[in-house]
């Protein structure tokens, strides 16, 4: 089972959320979490687990080979994304544009495109008991986050065995990141704030959802805030209303210091668990 | 003219209700732009008209011509995307993960495969409360050119800024790091980070900071729920001053900012007046620390 939990508007509580159900279960059975927000990876304040294993992240970028090449403009022209300029006497590649699609070098009449992996970012392993943690992280300066993304989930399933939970803690937003970080998985967990950003933000993400073909459920946190137009809104589109986490100032206070809530707020661990019973009933969790 | 741009690394900072503040701070001296396309929520509390609005072209997808198509397999082969699959004998193209590099429609011995332009989302020119300008966009379900979606409401916001001579442009970032927060700093004359003192909040401004030094952009700092966590709050400011990073302002941890929202209106209209001194004061230090003559 692999479970995505997704949000739309930034900074609702995703990693609160993803954290806290991967510490809680880890306690009954291995859990995996991969931390997909891989421009601005923040489970690992969460999980201070041992680190295992760090990997580089690679993505493949053709390199001009100024020898062999006679000039003749064909990977200009198929490349869709400006990536590849012949400019004078010479070709440029500009990496940040480039999607890795081969075409220019596979097309190459000379071979003086050749395909080099190109590290974009690393990914780390971690452990603690019978959680296991990846934190995937994109290189500064580097702009396309979905191959670190891919690597991080190719990751996975290369060193874990298929049985084994896992939670991906995904990026904002409903572009091609959260695409990427939610596609491969069986349930989406939305979590929002009961406000209006929150609101109409969730309702982006359940369209992509719908789109993607995804169940999914919605957790409301920092409940008590705002109004009720996040409750009416799952009922009317019959979404699931998982749980709700209470809104407290000191909630706000530990998850600064990297503080898991579930561990420290005995009415938050209730809403978690909560959570997770709800996640047996729809037959998410067994 | 001058552009600022507003972002934080981490989200759920504060950036919008702060940018939406600051946007009825500087009424009609500024055109305002969001570009936190990916989930635009500036809307909310400035009510723009939608007066204008244009749909918006960017990449391609693949369609197979099965009329056309002799099943050879070659599309499949080369793509790296994995987006082109064979059910029941018939090849088929997934376009949430086309790429739209067109190498399928290159190879194609049979020239089967189109590849159409896609229409990735709207922008809108609009006038907002305060009665100036806000350019602003929604990016189509899954799409994936939000870099060149917020490229596109930069330069709009700047044509608008030049029609109506507005001095200043005020640009609504999104978080992380990744192309559309790139396409959002270039041709910005300063940047604001708007953080809050958690560890995810400090880690995240740095990444973001480390990024806007690539561009040697000035920028400052505003600390919001300064008080959730002091000692934090103070390593911001250390790192502010270290890094020549303007500390502009801290905010207390104030509900009044949800309040506001719900009632579909900006700090500036609300009657917190805490924080309505702050902001007002941090937007003339701003004004201040961008009068580059």
């Amino acid at each position: 089972m692999k479970i995505a939990i997704a949000s739309g508007k930034g900074g609702t509580g995703k990693t609160t959320l993803a954290t806290n159900l991967a510490h809680l279960l880890s306690q009954k059975f291995p859990v995996i979490l991969a931390d997909l927000d891989v421009e601005e990876p923040n489970s690992g304040f969460f999980i201070k687990g041992n680190k295992i294993r760090e990997k580089k992240a690679f993505r493949m970028i053709p390199e001009w080979d100024k020898d062999k090449c006679v000039l003749c403009g064909n990977c200009q022209r198929v490349c869709k994304f400006n990536a590849v300029i012949k400019l004078g006497e010479e070709v440029l590649v500009f990496n940040q544009l480039c999607h890795g699609c081969y075409a220019c070098s596979e097309l190459c009449p000379q071979n003086a495109l050749l395909m080099k992996s190109f590290e974009v970012g690393k990914i780390t392993e971690f452990r603690k008991n019978d959680l296991h943690f990846l934190e995937g992280k994109l290189n500064v300066g580097e702009e396309q986050a979905v191959p670190v993304i891919k690597r991080t989930l190719e990751y996975v399933e290369q060193k874990f065995s298929p049985d084994i939970l896992r939670i991906f803690d995904a990026p904002p937003g409903t572009s091609c990141p959260v695409i990427e970080a939610t596609k491969d998985a069986d349930y989406i967990i939305l979590i929002t704030e009961p406000t209006p950003f929150g609101l109409h933000d969730l309702k982006l993400a359940v369209d992509v959802m719908r789109e993607l073909k995804k169940q999914c459920g919605v957790v409301i946190n920092r409940y008590g805030i705002g109004n009720d137009d996040v409750i009416r809104y799952c009922k009317k589109e019959r979404i699931p209303l998982l749980g709700k986490i209470p809104n407290m100032k000191r909630a706000a206070e530990t998850y600064a210091k990297g503080g898991l809530l579930s561990e420290t707020i005995p009415e938050i661990r209730n809403s978690f668990e909560k959570i997770i019973e709800n996640l047996r009933t729809l037959e998410v969790l067994s | 003219m001058k552009e600022i741009v507003i972002i934080s690394g981490k989200g759920g900072t504060g950036k919008t209700s702060i940018t939406a503040a600051f946007a009825m701070l500087a009424g009609n001296d500024a055109v305002i732009a969001d570009c936190d396309v990916d989930a635009a929520d500036m809307h909310l509390l400035l009510q723009p008209d939608f007066s204008q609005s244009e749909d918006f072209y960017s990449g391609f997808k693949a369609v197979i011509d099965q009329s056309l198509c002799i099943k050879c397999g070659k599309c499949q082969k080369i793509c790296r995307f994995d987006a082109i699959k064979n059910i029941n004998d018939s090849f088929n193209i997934t376009p949430l993960d086309c790429e739209g590099c067109g190498y399928c429609a290159e190879i194609c011995p049979v020239k089967a495969i189109q590849m159409v332009e896609q229409n990735v989302g709207k922008w809108y020119i609009s006038k907002i409360k305060s009665g100036t300008h806000m350019v602003h966009a929604r990016l189509g379900i899954g799409a994936d050119n939000s870099g060149k979606l917020v490229a596109k409401v930069k330069k709009e916001a700047k044509n608008v800024a030049q029609e109506t001579s507005k001095d200043i442009i005020l640009v609504d970032g999104s978080p992380g790091i990744g192309c559309p927060v790139v396409s959002s700093l270039s041709g910005a004359d300063y940047v604001i980070l708007v953080t809050e003192p958690t560890l995810s909040g400090f880690h995240d401004m740095k990444r973001v900071f480390e990024l806007i030094q690539n561009f040697k952009l000035p920028s400052g700092c505003i600390i919001n729920k300064y008080d959730i966590n002091i000692e934090i709050a103070e390593k911001i400011r250390d790192f502010c001053e270290k890094n020549s990073i303007d500390h502009i302002s801290n905010l207390p941890y104030d509900e009044s900012f949800t309040v506001a929202m719900t009632q579909g209106k900006t700090i500036i209209e609300s009657n917190s007046e805490t924080l309505k001194i702050i902001l007002e004061d941090s937007w003339k230090k701003i004004i201040k620390l961008t009068d580059f003559h």
